[in-house]
C-alpha cells in the first residue's frame, strides 16, 4: 500500500510545484465569542432547541430530581449517574448492556458535556454523567440535563472549551433525530432518538 | 446509469427532462423551499462574509499544502489507534474495502450517506465480491430500492413523491398496509433498518472533515443512521477524498458554522459525530481510514480547477441554479450534479465522459454568490468550455468564431458583412430577433436570443449626422 501512498504524494508535490512561494494567510475576521450572557444565554438556547422540536424544562435542581423521578418506565443511565438524577426504574451501563438490551429500554438519562446557545446545540463528548454513545443512540427517549452554567453562546466558543475532550468521541445533538427526504417534509424520529426532553438545571 | 448506447450528453437528457412537468413542478417546489430556509438562516449571521472568506482561505491554505497535511492525519490517525490506507483510483479503494469485509468474513456492510462511494461505484463492487450494501439513509433506501440514481446532493430522492415511495416500500419491504404520510413511510424505513444496525458486523461511511492536528473524523447528518453506522458495528471504514482536509480543530469552528446552513437551512443539522481512532469500549474497535486521490491530484494541478477542491459538499448552488431547477439532476448523469457537477464531474471523470457539461449553465454567479467556500463556479466553467473547444476538431462554431474575430478587427469587413447579413437575415426575422437560419446559425439560436442587424448600424447613423 506504501507505493500508493508515494505515489500520490509525489503527485501533489508535482501538482503544487509550479506555485507561487509564500503562505495562504487565513482570514480569520468572524466573530470568536456571541454577545450573549446570563440568562439571555438560557433564553436563547431553550429558544432554539425548541424550533428543533426539543422539548424543553427550566427548573432548580429539585425540579430536575423531582421531573425524573417521574419518568415512566425502564430507564439506561451511565455508570456515574448522580443519584438525584435517577429515575424510579433504572439500570446502569458500564458496557456490559448489549446492544439488544439498550434496544428494548424506555429511554436514557445522560448529563452533557456543554451546550451552544445559538444554535440549540447539546454537545456529549462520552465524558462524566453521559456514558458510551450507544446508550444515548438506541433508546427511543432521550432526557438530558443542561446545568445552565454548561451553555456557551457561539459554535467557536463551544469548540475551545471542546478541545480538551479529544480523544473521546464526540456527539452534536441538535434536536431529536429528523429527515427531510420526502418531498422534504421534515419528520422527526428516524432513528436516532426520537424525544429529547432537555431540562436546564439552575439559576441564570 | 444509461449505456453509452443511450443518450447522456447533458442537452439530450436535458431535453427529455424539461418535457416532465411533474419533475420540474417537484424540483422547482423544493429547491424553493431550500433555498428560502438557506437565506433566512444566513441572514441571522452578522458575519457570515466573514466566515466564507475564512472557509475559502482555509481550504486554498490546505491544498496548497496538503502533502504534509495529509502525512499529518495520517500520523495522528495511526497514533489514535486507526488504520491508513492510499488509494490512487476508485479500483484500488474498493479492492481495499472488499478486503477489510473478506478478512472479516462479513456478507453484509451498513453504509452512511457518502457520494464518494457512489463515486467510486463501491456497492457495485462489494455486490460483485458477493457482499451485500445496505444504505441507511432514507433518501439512498430510496434510491437503492427502486434501482434508481440520485438526482440532488443533499436530497438524492428529490424526484420521487409520496405517492411513488409508499408504492416502492410497500413492494420491496413486503408491507400490505402503508400510507404515503412522510411520518409514515419514515417509520417504515425506521423498522426495516432497525435489525440491520444491531446485527450487521461492519459500517462503510464517507467524511466531511479529516482534521489534522488531532485525527479526528466528522461526519454531518441529520436521521441518526449516521450515530448508528458510526457506533454499532465492529469494524468501521471510511472513505475520504483527499481534499476534505482542515488542519486544525478549531477550524470546525467555520465549517460546522457555513456547512449547516448552506445546506440544509438549518442552524445545526441533528447530528454530528466526531471520532478519533478507536476509543476503546466505545464504538468500532477497528477503524480504517481510506484516503482516495481519484484524479483529484489533476484537479489540484490546474490552478484555475483546483478551487473545485474547496467544496463541502453543500449543495447550495444546486438550489440556486436556474437550470438546475429546470431540468432536475438526472440530466447531469452524475453523482455530482447541479453548478459543482459542471465543474467537479468533467475535472473527475474526464472531458470524454463530461464535455457538454460546461455548457449547462447561463453563466447568471447566483452559485458563486451562496457558496459557503467561495468557489468561482463561473470562471471555471468558462476555463471548462475552454478545453473542451481546444480538444475538440473542426468545426461550425469554431470556422465561424475565427471569422468572426477577423470581421471585427476589420471596420472595413465589418460594414461589408452587415450589409450582406441584413438582407440575408430576412426570412428568419421575428420581432426583432433571429429564429432559425440555416446550418450553424440555427443550431446558435435553437438555445439564444440573436438580436437581427438593425436596418441602420450606428456607423451609418454617425455618417448622416455630419
Amino acid at each position: 500500500m506504501s507505493a500508493a501512498r508515494e505515489e500520490i504524494l509525489g503527485r501533489i508535490r508535482g501538482a503544487l510545484a509550479g506555485d507561487p512561494a509564500g503562505e495562504v494567510a487565513v482570514a480569520r475576521g468572524y466573530r470568536k465569542t456571541s454577545d450573549l450572557s446570563g440568562a439571555a444565554l438560557a433564553d436563547r438556547f431553550a429558544e432554539r432547541a425548541e424550533a428543533y422540536k426539543a422539548t424543553v424544562r427550566r427548573v432548580d435542581a429539585a425540579g430536575a430530581t423531582e421531573a425524573i423521578r417521574r419518568l415512566q418506565g425502564r430507564f439506561v443511565v451511565p455508570s456515574d449517574l448522580a443519584e438525584s438524577w435517577l429515575p424510579a426504574d433504572f439500570v446502569r451501563d458500564d458496557g456490559n448492556l448489549s446492544h439488544r438490551e439498550l434496544d428494548a429500554v424506555v429511554g436514557v438519562v445522560t448529563g452533557c458535556a456543554i451546550a451552544i446557545a445559538e444554535t440549540g446545540t447539546i454537545v456529549l463528548d462520552a465524558g462524566a454523567e453521559q456514558g458510551r454513545r450507544a446508550i444515548t443512540l438506541l433508546p427511543d427517549f432521550h432526557v438530558c440535563i443542561v446545568p445552565v452554567e454548561r451553555i456557551v453562546g457561539s459554535v467557536p466558543e463551544a469548540i475551545g472549551a471542546l478541545r480538551g475532550s479529544l480523544p473521546r468521541p464526540l456527539t452534536f445533538m441538535s434536536g431529536p433525530s429528523a429527515t427531510s427526504d420526502i418531498e422534504l417534509n421534515r419528520v422527526e424520529g428516524v432513528h436516532g432518538p426520537r424525544r429529547l426532553e432537555i431540562l436546564i438545571v439552575g439559576e441564570a | 446509469m444509461a449505456s453509452a448506447a443511450e443518450p447522456h450528453t447533458f442537452p439530450q437528457l436535458a431535453k427529455r427532462a424539461v418535457a416532465d412537468t411533474q419533475l420540474r413542478r417537484n424540483i422547482g417546489n423544493a429547491t424553493q423551499t431550500i433555498r428560502t430556509k438557506r437565506a433566512a438562516v444566513v441572514a441571522e449571521v452578522q458575519d457570515w462574509e466573514e466566515l466564507r472568506e475564512a472557509g475559502r482561505s482555509l481550504k486554498e491554505h490546505t491544498l496548497r499544502n496538503l502533502d504534509r497535511y495529509l502525512v499529518q492525519l495520517e500520523e495522528a490517525v495511526t497514533k489514535a489507534g486507526g488504520q491508513v490506507h492510499w488509494a490512487r483510483d476508485g479500483a484500488e479503494a474498493t479492492r481495499i474495502v472488499t478486503e477489510i469485509a473478506n478478512r472479516h468474513s462479513v456478507k453484509e456492510v451498513i453504509k452512511v450517506k457518502s457520494i464518494t462511494t457512489e463515486e467510486i461505484k463501491l456497492n457495485e463492487a462489494l455486490e460483485a465480491a458477493g457482499i451485500r450494501p445496505f444504505e441507511t439513509d432514507l433518501a439512498e433506501l430510496i434510491i437503492q430500492l427502486g434501482d434508481d440514481v440520485s438526482s440532488h446532493i443533499l436530497v438524492p430522492a428529490i424526484h420521487r413523491n409520496r405517492a411513488e415511495i409508499r408504492e416502492l416500500f410497500m413492494r420491496k419491504l413486503g408491507l400490505a398496509e402503508l400510507s404515503d404520510r412522510p411520518s409514515d413511510l419514515t417509520a417504515a424505513a425506521r423498522t426495516y433498518l432497525r435489525e440491520k444496525f444491531l446485527t450487521v458486523p461492519m459500517a462503510v461511511s464517507g467524511a466531511n472533515f479529516g482534521i489534522c492536528d488531532t485525527g479526528t473524523i466528522c461526519v454531518v447528518e441529520s436521521e441518526g443512521n449516521g450515530r448508528m453506522c458510526l457506533t454499532l458495528p465492529k469494524v468501521l471504514v471510511s472513505v475520504m477524498g483527499i481534499e476534505k482536509l482542515v488542519p486544525t480543530w478549531e477550524d470546525m469552528e467555520v465549517f460546522l458554522q457555513l456547512l449547516p446552513r448552506s445546506s440544509t437551512g438549518e442552524r445545526m443539522n441533528p447530528y454530528n459525530s466526531l471520532w478519533t481512532g478507536v476509543t476503546p469500549g466505545d464504538g468500532p474497535q477497528e477503524f480504517h481510514l481510506v484516503l482516495l486521490d481519484n484524479r483529484r491530484t489533476d484537479v489540484l494541478a490546474d490552478r484555475t480547477g483546483r478551487q473545485t477542491l474547496n467544496c463541502i459538499r453543500c449543495s447550495a448552488c444546486l438550489n440556486v441554479c436556474p437550470v438546475y431547477a429546470r431540468t432536475g439532476g438526472h440530466a447531469y448523469h452524475s453523482e455530482y450534479q447541479g453548478p459543482i457537477g459542471a465543474i467537479l464531474t468533467p475535472q473527475l471523470h474526464g472531458m470524454d465522459e463530461a464535455a457538454s457539461l460546461p455548457f449547462a449553465s447561463t453563466l447568471c454567479g447566483a452559485c458563486y454568490e451562496v457558496c459557503p467556500v467561495k468557489i468561482n463556479i463561473p470562471e471555471v466553467l468558462v476555463h471548462l468550455r475552454t478545453r473542451a473547444v481546444a480538444r475538440s476538431g473542426f468545426n461550425m462554431e469554431k470556422l465561424a468564431m475565427g471569422a468572426a474575430i477577423r470581421m471585427f478587427d476589420n471596420p472595413g469587413l465589418l460594414e461589408t458583412a452587415q450589409k450582406i447579413a441584413r438582407v440575408a437575415q430576412r426570412p428568419f426575422v421575428s420581432d426583432g430577433y433571429i429564429t432559425g437560419g440555416l446550418g450553424p446559425v440555427r443550431q446558435w439560436t435553437r438555445a439564444r436570443d440573436l438580436p437581427a442587424i438593425p436596418g441602420q448600424s450606428f456607423r451609418d447613423w454617425w455618417r448622416t449626422r455630419r
